[in-house]
């Protein structure tokens, strides 16, 4: 493919959840609510479709670019499309489609209001989050990543009770004031200590900043960039769990989230580099805030009753192995960093679409509650298993690989305490993630239940199983997306 | 003397009506005002207005574009050279605020017909017109012209006028509102003439460029510090420096809302100029800031309003209050850019002279459109107002998220631009607190959005629009912001060359 055409990609990408949004309004408004799912899977599969026909590129070492004219002198919106990027788009555009469908058996199943306003949100979230991943410096990444916030506060006050709205304020809050307090003002430093805000490999801070204030700036970072959860700012992602389970699903364990993780990633990688990293210690103090919260998010995790408040503890815990990994500040660790974000989102948003049909279907919402289901829901918990494994980091999942790259990666750094931080929250993970499996298949149904089957829908059940089915595929693929990132962390 | 004679000769033949357009810039609205007074019909006084309004701003564009590559335009009146006449001058920066002060009339007043109407006792409506023309008057006088004097007394031009203007307000409380701030105008407006009469004393000059030339050789005498003091003090309160505010909430929450969109956006705007010419260009800065340290002083008390002001604004109850209490946060952002004495630091205070204008300018025309709904602005009574004027609630996120520095709005350029300043010189701390106090401004916006769009509404919501004649001029500014925000190159690079121009002083440039 010829390199203006891997362009148009990037524009066709960005630009198609937008007509899908306007669609969704139209559609909904005037004609038909089986008209407007449709035309939201359409768009799924196009903008998916638009993606992917950027990876024969990047593969081959091409960085498809588009500049748009300076907004301030100086100040460009562009876009350049790397491996890491390319992976987290492929990501968010391909679970979309899964989340639409199974989103239409959840809104439907559960009669909500306001279908149509969902629907167009989600489809600007997920532009948004695909301009973060494309975005080609510093200045893009934030306007979408202030976008995405804005654009899913309806998503998490979608129920409009008092509760969602209070929820809905302490979300807004602590994104919107991290990003301008922290992450703002580190682009701001950072621009006047670089040549320019684009990625480059190998970083663009090397010899301009060193020692305390390094350390200082990539604490901004790290605690600007919200969306990562890294503690203490972690605190807006429970309370996100007040969304429709699809929002929690796709967002809060996919998109946005992992936008976060992805752009501490990229500042790690492209804006400060491995070596500034490594020298004298400057990530040794986010290093150990991430460790923190993997065990302190997994000890929470264990303790709450909830399901999905304990989903989103455990996707706590879980972005911050990301963050290790990026400050780690070696290859393989980098590399054990991407692989988590692809075969976390896969896994998490098994869980979450699990959570939510038994929601749907049984009403329960508390783990105490769960006892028997297993065998009322079969596949539903059979997807469960499968996913739970995966984020234990057991083979044959796909867990199991970037948990390996994460923990040798540590140990290569000469950081033995923090490796030995991965397998204790692997056993944390059992610890809180098992008791729902058991509960489900080994513990009776309470007295007063049907027995029988009744499992989700099917519009809940396919993406259900396609996830679970995901993970295995994942382990037997992982090498395909080693190719992919290797040249992004230098292991080519 | 017959060469002298012919060289006059050929200097006036070859006057165009091009050359005069500095002095067509004021006079406009100046003959404006009595023939609204003598045309009586309210239709024929508005229709004057706007066309007067929209020929000023074509003549500020034109002066802009002559003066963009850094030409400075003289005028002199009855071709009296300096000392002797009164002279306009003109270069990039009084150009630029032209530019603001007639674009915001332009527009402001375009939306006028008919609030005037509600304001006003049937019948006496052409003296809104008046006023409003010769406030117009007033502030591109001040801005345009190059002689101190007259400075003061376009000044006291616009500021009579405005006292007029807001104690047309519906309340009884805007008589108080307006004779507080006559109270608080006529003190700063007269330590500014004594400072005046200072800098004349020690001169013997009254034109600017005379007098910041003379002025270096006397800068170290007791009377000039004090003439700076008296100077600084007069502009700060007519540009309500914390904690020389308090007039302004009252004035600007009191008074017509339409009045209150030109007034927040050009009087404050006007006054910041002035202080900028004053310390920058008359003064230099090396007297103001190396010797007094005048900038040591700026600094704590920008950083106060910025976090006083957004404060105040949180806890108001009434919409227009809750905009006057920002724009004393906002004004503190223009006196911090001032305060770090740079290039950079001056050029982002002049960037947000320009963007804050649009922002509280388009929010002002939101809480006029809401004014001739719901007849009045309290937060309480805008509940859902999302559904039943759309439109209107857009503009207000549009310009509510510039006032938040929302990347993609204006606001975010000049906040880019002031913290970038601050960072240029080490002040990690400033540009922290920069950030924190936008947070603030998030709060007070957001509480606005909540009401607007979530708040719970009992039974259907009849939708219904403000009039599109104060409609499209809200999107005109509104719509601005956002564009400024997406191709700042305009207000940056004017900005930019404004504050190198302005760095040279006006002795130096002369």
């Amino acid at each position: 493919m010829s390199p203006e055409t891997a362009n148009t990609a990037i524009v066709a990408a960005l630009c198609l959840p937008l007509l899908g949004a306007l669609g969704v309004q139209i559609l909904g408004r005037f004609v038909s609510d089986n008209a407007r799912d449709a035309w939201t899977v359409l768009i799924g599969l196009a903008t998916f479709s638009q993606v992917l026909r950027l990876v024969g590129p990047v593969v081959d070492g091409a960085r498809p670019s588009v500049a748009l004219p300076d907004w301030m002198p100086g100040l460009g919106l562009g876009f350049e499309v790397e491996p890491l990027g390319l992976l987290f788009g492929l990501v968010a555009s391909g679970l979309w489609i899964l989340t639409s469908l199974y989103g239409f058996g959840y809104m439907r199943g559960h009669h909500e209001k306001n279908q149509t306003r969902f629907f167009t949100c989600f489809a600007l979230a997920i532009s948004a989050a695909l301009g973060i991943a494309f975005a080609g410096d510093l200045v893009t990444l934030f306007l979408f990543y202030e976008i995405l916030t804005f654009s899913t506060f309806p998503l998490v006050t979608h129920a409009g009770t008092e509760a969602a709205v209070k929820a809905g304020r302490l979300y807004l809050g602590i994104l919107v004031s991290t990003s301008v307090l922290f992450l703002l003002l580190a682009i701001l430093w950072t621009s006047t200590l670089a040549d320019g805000l684009g990625f480059r490999p190998g970083g663009i801070l090397e010899g301009r900043i060193e020692g305390g204030q390094a350390t200082l700036l990539l604490l901004l970072f790290s605690n600007g960039i919200g969306k990562a959860a890294l503690m203490p700012f972690h605190r807006w992602l429970p309370a996100a769990m007040v969304a429709p389970t699809p929002v929690s699903a796709l967002l809060h364990a996919v998109a946005v989230v992992k936008a976060g993780v992805f752009s501490v990633l990229k500042v790690a990688v492209y804006v400060f580099g491995f070596d500034l990293l490594s020298t004298g210690g400057v990530s040794n103090l986010v290093a150990w805030i991430a460790a923190i919260t993997i065990l302190a998010a997994s000890i929470r995790a264990l303790t709450l009753d909830g399901f999905k408040p304990r989903l989103a503890y455990s996707t706590i815990s879980q972005l911050s192995y990301i963050v290790l990994g990026a400050m780690l500040a070696t290859g393989t660790a980098a590399m054990g960093a991407g692989l988590h974000i692809l075969m976390h989102a896969i896994g998490k948003i098994t869980l979450f679409f699990v959570a939510g049909a038994v929601y749907v279907v049984a009403h329960k919402d508390k783990v105490s509650q769960l006892d028997g289901l297993g065998r009322k829901m079969p596949f539903t918990f059979g997807a469960f298993c499968v996913a739970s494994f995966s984020i234990i980091g057991l083979p044959p999942l796909g867990g199991a690989w970037s948990k390996w790259f994460l923990v040798t990666g540590a140990f290569e750094a000469g950081h033995f305490w923090l490796g030995t931080v991965f397998m204790v929250s692997s056993l944390l993970s059992i610890g809180y993630l098992m008791p729902i499996v058991v509960r489900a298949f080994f513990r009776p149904l309470p007295e007063g239940e049907e027995e029988g089957v009744a499992d989700a829908p099917l519009l809940m059940l396919i993406p259900i199983c396609t996830t679970a089915l995901l993970c295995f595929v994942a382990f037997f693929y992982t090498d395909a997306v080693y190719d992919l990132l290797a040249p992004a962390f230098g292991l080519g | 003397m017959t060469d002298g004679a012919t060289a006059h000769q050929v200097a006036t033949e070859a006057l165009s009506f091009a050359d005069h357009l500095p002095a067509l810039q004021v006079l406009l609205p100046l003959m404006g005002a009595p023939l609204c007074f003598l045309l009586r019909k309210e239709t024929l006084a508005s229709a004057l207005t706007v066309v007067i309004s929209f020929a000023c701003l074509a003549i500020s564009f034109s002066l802009l574009g002559q003066t963009m590559d850094g030409e400075v335009l003289v005028y002199e009146f009855g071709g009296w050279p300096r000392p002797f006449g009164i002279e306009y001058r003109v270069d990039i920066t009084n150009a630029f605020v032209l530019v603001v002060v007639s674009l915001v009339a332009a527009v402001v007043f375009a939306a006028g017909p008919g609030q005037a109407r509600r304001a006003i006792p049937v019948g006496r409506e052409y003296l809104f017109y008046s006023a409003a023309l010769l406030c117009l008057t007033g502030l591109l006088g001040v801005t345009i012209t190059g002689d101190v004097f007259n400075v003061f007394v376009f000044m006291e031009i616009s500021s009579l006028s405005s006292y007029i203007l807001i104690a047309l307000g519906r309340e009884r409380r805007a008589l108080m509102a307006a004779f507080s701030y006559l109270v608080m105008g006529t003190i700063g407006a007269t330590f500014l003439l004594i400072g005046i009469g200072l800098m004349y004393q020690m001169t013997g000059t009254l034109n600017m460029v005379d007098m910041a030339v003379r002025l270096e050789a006397v800068s170290e005498t007791r009377t000039i510090l004090v003439a700076v003091a008296f100077v600084v003090v007069g502009i700060s309160t007519k540009l309500a420096v914390f904690p020389l505010h308090q007039w302004l909430p009252n004035a600007y929450s009191q008074a017509p809302p339409i009045v209150s969109a030109f007034l927040a956006a050009t009087a404050t705007k006007v006054a910041y100029y002035l202080l900028i010419r004053f310390t920058l260009g008359l003064f230099g800065a090396a007297l103001v800031f190396e010797r007094i340290g005048v900038d040591t002083l700026l600094m704590p008390l920008s950083v106060l309003a910025m976090f006083m002001g957004s404060i105040a604004a949180i806890y108001q109850t009434d919409f227009k209050r809750l905009l006057a209490y920002s724009s004393i946060a906002q004004i503190g952002y223009m006196t911090l850019g001032l305060s770090l004495a740079t290039e950079a630091g001056v050029a982002a205070g002049l960037i947000h002279l320009f963007n804050h204008a649009l922002m509280k300018g388009a929010l002002f025309l939101v809480a006029a459109c809401v004014t001739w709904r719901m007849g009045a602005t309290k937060i309480a009574m805008m509940r859902g107002l999302g559904q039943r004027m759309p439109l209107t609630m857009a503009a207000l996120v549009a310009s509510g998220l510039a006032l938040v520095g929302v990347p993609g709005t204006a606001g975010f350029v000049s906040k880019w631009a002031l913290v970038s300043a601050a960072l240029e010189q080490d002040h990690l701390f400033l540009a922290f607190l920069i950030m924190a106090s936008s947070v603030l401004a998030v709060v007070y916006i957001w509480r606005l959005v909540e009401v607007v769009y979530f708040a719970e509404l009992d039974g259907e919501v009849e939708r219904r629009e403000a009039p599109l004649r104060l409609l499209v001029p809200t999107w005109i500014l509104a719509g601005m912001t956002i564009w400024y925000g997406l191709f700042s190159d305009f207000s940056v690079d004017v900005a930019e060359a404004a504050a190198k121009q302005l760095f040279l002083g006006l002795g130096g440039g002369a």
